[in-house]
């Protein structure tokens, strides 16, 4: 009986997410384009959120560099655009910023987490500023054009990557590595001698997560047709996933997608009317949260339901 | 062919001597005791043998190959296990992902996930954990703690396991379970290295002690030895009965 | 030859006197209070703008207005530890829970502070004309408003340093900077200690607006760029070592001078070049065991 309880628990689990995304799939059959539009943005700030989560969830090693993840991506297409077809883009452009995040991690990932937070802080600047100098210098440019791909294909794409990264995280989860991530997190000592290669592993696991990020740069820069290194390299897309992340509560897997898409359909409706005071309104919801809902939003309405039912059993 | 050779182990901590040319050696089957006042380097000492410090100078042998100067962990998977004197668990996993975790990771690590699972699930009965299998590791007892610490070192199928202050904290029964737990893991072939204040623990289960002092080590024999040896007793056991009386 | 050795290691000592004010106010915040202030900028861009409306405006002498911002900004810096980063320590489970709560917090106030300063100034680049003629001596000319921003730079950190090491608060404060928990127990205010540096710190901060908005044009996106230095400087220095930062900015000065003479517009990227090597070769800092 309690094996049957659990198989029915788990596919209702599992069919849920199929549903909603076969959904999500149909939406540009009968969706305005308006939706489409709206709806990729959203995704991409979930699959940024979710794969900052991936690596600074488990080990508490807080990332601020996925603004130089997303911003190599986003220069590959510039680059390559002309050249290849998306799904190449797409993959050249994650698999760079892997290959940064392996370099980078393999040597901040051995230092204390504070200089690990100050050197991917750093890390976006640094890549800004030198690919502005390089773009002035040596090609004498400011920007570039990267050629127009059509809004349902950005939109079935991002669908795409977002159905890898959540296919990679669960099997990460559900891994021997993905215990060994965790216990990382716990207690970085006491992994290191019960046999984990605890730098290996972050190190992994953190180049896991910035392909995804770079992947998404790559495919968004289709839309915006016109890139420079300010746009590419916006410190903005490093705090928005940490905000989104807490926001949303790091210790459930919907957590950080709840938190992304609350922020993500916000951005939409303020930052064009109100772009000052929505950046405001963040600051002022992130300390906030911070203080006050340290297991984010999933965390206080699961308080909150607690507390009722309690509430309820204890007048019966 | 000693388990463990230590030729002239040192540490300083800036200007402070921390280990000084320790030599030691620990024999297959063994279980040697470490003792010495607070801060005469016991647990530094382990530091040095488990990788987790890196020594000024000398060498650790362990089955006759060099182990000083790698990683912990490779120093794990090599067959060196060790538990904290600050307990080390993994808190918020359950007490079976803790042990699971070593078998994972431990001297055999390509082993099958059923038969890491059927190997933790042995370790942890072994332990006196099985019913708190399932348990989050911060909600066990101070003594269940420090005997997962154990299950986890086990786990990973060490051939050395060094055990730092098992007996600190608990109360006298519990004393005695921990006694009966170390005779059993040496039964199954480990040989071990235990750091204990617990005077009795020591002196029942030891074949032979070695005792540090200001990092240096200053006596070594059989429990007899140590109990009736002049230097011991002025550094170490002296300082324990003034106080006693 | 020497000439030009001189004149790029004069400019460096300028530039670095300013890094080393804000690094030395970073290095309060984070060595002492154990916040890593990632809107330390910010406090830098308000103390500038400040300046600025007081000079535009009201025509108050920059070096006057030195004397209203540092107050002005130290007292919302104690009051921010006062009221949140207080909270969040009593709040955390352990020291590096804090760390971690109180830098996202941090980011928050970044955002708080940069918007705020957007819609009360505007987004635009600022500047204003103070003390800008030449001054020449060894052969070389200086603009005096940069000697004198030098000059302020170093007196405010000897200041601060003989304050430190002198006066009964800067002994309780080093105490606190050893062993919070310790100092506490010798019965020191150990909240009263740490708010007050992370106002001091943010004085520093304010001091090092001031000075910077008499030689260098200013905006309210400013205070980013100035973060990543002051946070490299005080990797430089060691993190905690007041000392250490000041030299650190006095050193990263000169590095920066050095390289806007060969190839400018690529003095951030030999920062963080240097700060890469330094981080791999000696991560406790030039002052560093």
């Amino acid at each position: 009986m309690d094996i049957a309880r659990v198989i029915s628990k788990r596919s209702s689990a599992l069919w849920a997410p199929f549903l909603i995304l076969i959904l999500l799939a149909s939406l540009p059959l009968c969706a305005p384009q308006y939706t489409i539009i709206l709806l990729t943005t959203i995704f991409m700030y979930i699959v940024i959120t979710v794969s900052w989560t991936m690596f600074s969830g488990p080990t508490g090693y807080i990332s601020l560099a996925p603004a130089a993840f997303f911003g190599v991506g986003v220069y590959t297409s510039a680059l390559l655009g002309l050249v290849l077809p998306l799904p190449a883009i797409i993959g050249i452009g994650g698999l760079a910023s892997f290959c940064l995040a392996l370099f980078v991690g393999a040597l901040t990932l051995r230092l204390r987490g504070t200089y690990f937070v100050m050197f991917t802080f750093g890390l976006v600047e640094l890549l800004l500023h030198f690919v502005l100098w390089w773009e002035v210098n040596i090609t004498g440019t400011t920007g570039r054009v990267v050629p127009t791909v059509n809004n349902t294909k950005v939109f079935y794409f991002m669908l795409i990557i977002f159905v890898i990264l959540m296919f990679a995280l669960y099997t990460i989860r559900g891994s021997r590595f993905g215990l060994a991530l965790e216990a990382i997190g716990q207690n970085e000592d006491a992994a290191a001698h019960t046999g984990v290669n605890v730098t290996m592993v972050k190190v992994i696991t953190f180049a896991i997560s910035a392909f995804f990020m770079g992947a998404a740069g790559a495919l968004m820069a289709t839309r915006w047709t016109y890139i420079d290194p300010k746009i590419a390299f916006n410190p903005l897309l490093s705090f928005m996933p940490v905000l989104m992340a807490i926001f949303g509560g790091m210790g459930q897997l919907y957590g950080p997608i709840i938190g992304a898409a609350i922020f993500a359909y916000l951005e939409e409706f303020l930052i064009t009317r109100f772009p000052y005071y929505y950046m405001l309104i963040f600051g002022t919801i992130m300390v906030i949260a911070i203080v006050y809902m340290p297991e984010g939003l999933v965390g206080l309405i699961r308080r909150l339901l607690k507390s009722s039912t309690e509430g309820r059993h204890a007048r019966t | 062919m000693p388990v463990l050779e230590g030729k002239g182990l040192t540490k300083y901590f800036g200007g402070l001597v921390a280990v000084s040319n320790v030599d030691l050696h620990v024999d297959e089957g063994e279980i040697v005791g470490l003792i010495g006042p607070n801060g005469a380097g016991k647990t530094t000492l382990f530091n040095l043998i488990s990788g987790a410090l890196p020594l000024r100078s000398g060498t650790i042998l362990f089955k006759g190959q060099k182990i000083s100067g790698l990683k912990p962990y490779e120093i794990c998977r090599r067959g060196v296990a060790r538990t904290f004197q600050s307990i080390k668990v993994f808190p918020d996993m359950s007490a079976l992902q803790n042990v699971l975790l070593g078998s994972y990771f431990g001297v055999s690590p390509g082993m099958s996930s059923m038969e890491a699972l059927r190997e933790a699930k042995e370790i942890l009965e072994f332990m006196g954990l099985s019913a708190s299998s399932a348990t989050r590791a911060r909600d066990l007892t101070l003594a269940s703690q420090k005997r997962l610490e154990v299950a986890r070192a086990l786990a990973t199928k060490p051939q050395l396991l060094l055990i730092d202050e098992m007996m600190a904290g608990l109360n006298p029964t519990e004393v005695a379970q921990a006694i009966e737990l170390v005779s059993s893991i040496r039964k199954n072939g480990i040989t071990i290295i235990m750091i204990e204040h617990v005077m009795k623990a020591i002196m029942n289960v030891c074949e032979r002690i070695i005792v540090l002092h200001h990092g240096q080590k200053i006596a070594e024999g059989t429990p007899q030895e140590i109990v009736s040896s002049e230097t011991v007793i002025k550094v170490y056991l002296g300082e324990r009965a003034r106080a006693a009386s | 030859m020497i000439v030009r050795v001189l004149d790029i290691g004069i400019a460096g000592l300028l530039l670095g006197g300013i890094y080393a004010l804000i690094a030395v106010g970073l290095t309060l915040q984070y060595g002492v209070a154990r916040v890593l202030n990632i809107a330390h900028g910010e406090f830098i861009m308000i103390g500038a703008f400040i300046t600025w409306s007081l000079y535009i405006i009201f025509g108050i002498n920059p070096l006057l207005s030195l004397a209203i911002c540092g107050p002005a900004i130290f007292t919302i810096g104690f009051l921010l530890y006062r009221t949140l980063f207080r909270r969040l320590r009593i709040s955390s489970a352990s020291p590096a829970a804090f760390e971690g709560s109180s830098m996202l917090a941090c980011f928050g106030l970044l955002f708080i502070i940069q918007n705020l300063a957007i819609l009360i100034w505007g987004a635009d680049i600022k500047g204003y004309s103070y003390l800008a003629f030449p001054i020449r001596f060894w052969g070389q000319t200086f603009a005096a408003n940069r000697l004198i921003t030098l000059g302020f730079a170093l007196a405010i950190g000897l200041i601060f340093y003989f304050f430190l090491t002198w006066s009964r608060l800067g002994k309780a404060i080093r105490a606190a900077a050893q062993d919070a928990a310790a100092a506490e127990l010798m019965g020191i205010n150990i909240d009263q200690v740490l708010a007050l540096c992370f106002g001091f710190g943010a004085l520093m901060a304010g001091l090092g607006g001031t000075l910077l908005s008499m030689s260098y044009k200013i905006q309210p996106t400013m205070g980013l760029e100035y973060t990543v230095i002051a946070l490299i400087v005080i990797v430089l220095g060691g993190l905690g070592s007041i000392p250490g930062s000041f030299i650190g900015g006095l050193l990263l000065g000169l590095v920066g001078s050095i390289v806007t003479y060969i190839q400018p517009g690529l003095s951030l990227v030999a920062y963080y070049l240097l700060f890469m090597l330094l981080l791999l070769a000696k991560p406790t800092g030039i002052l560093g065991k």
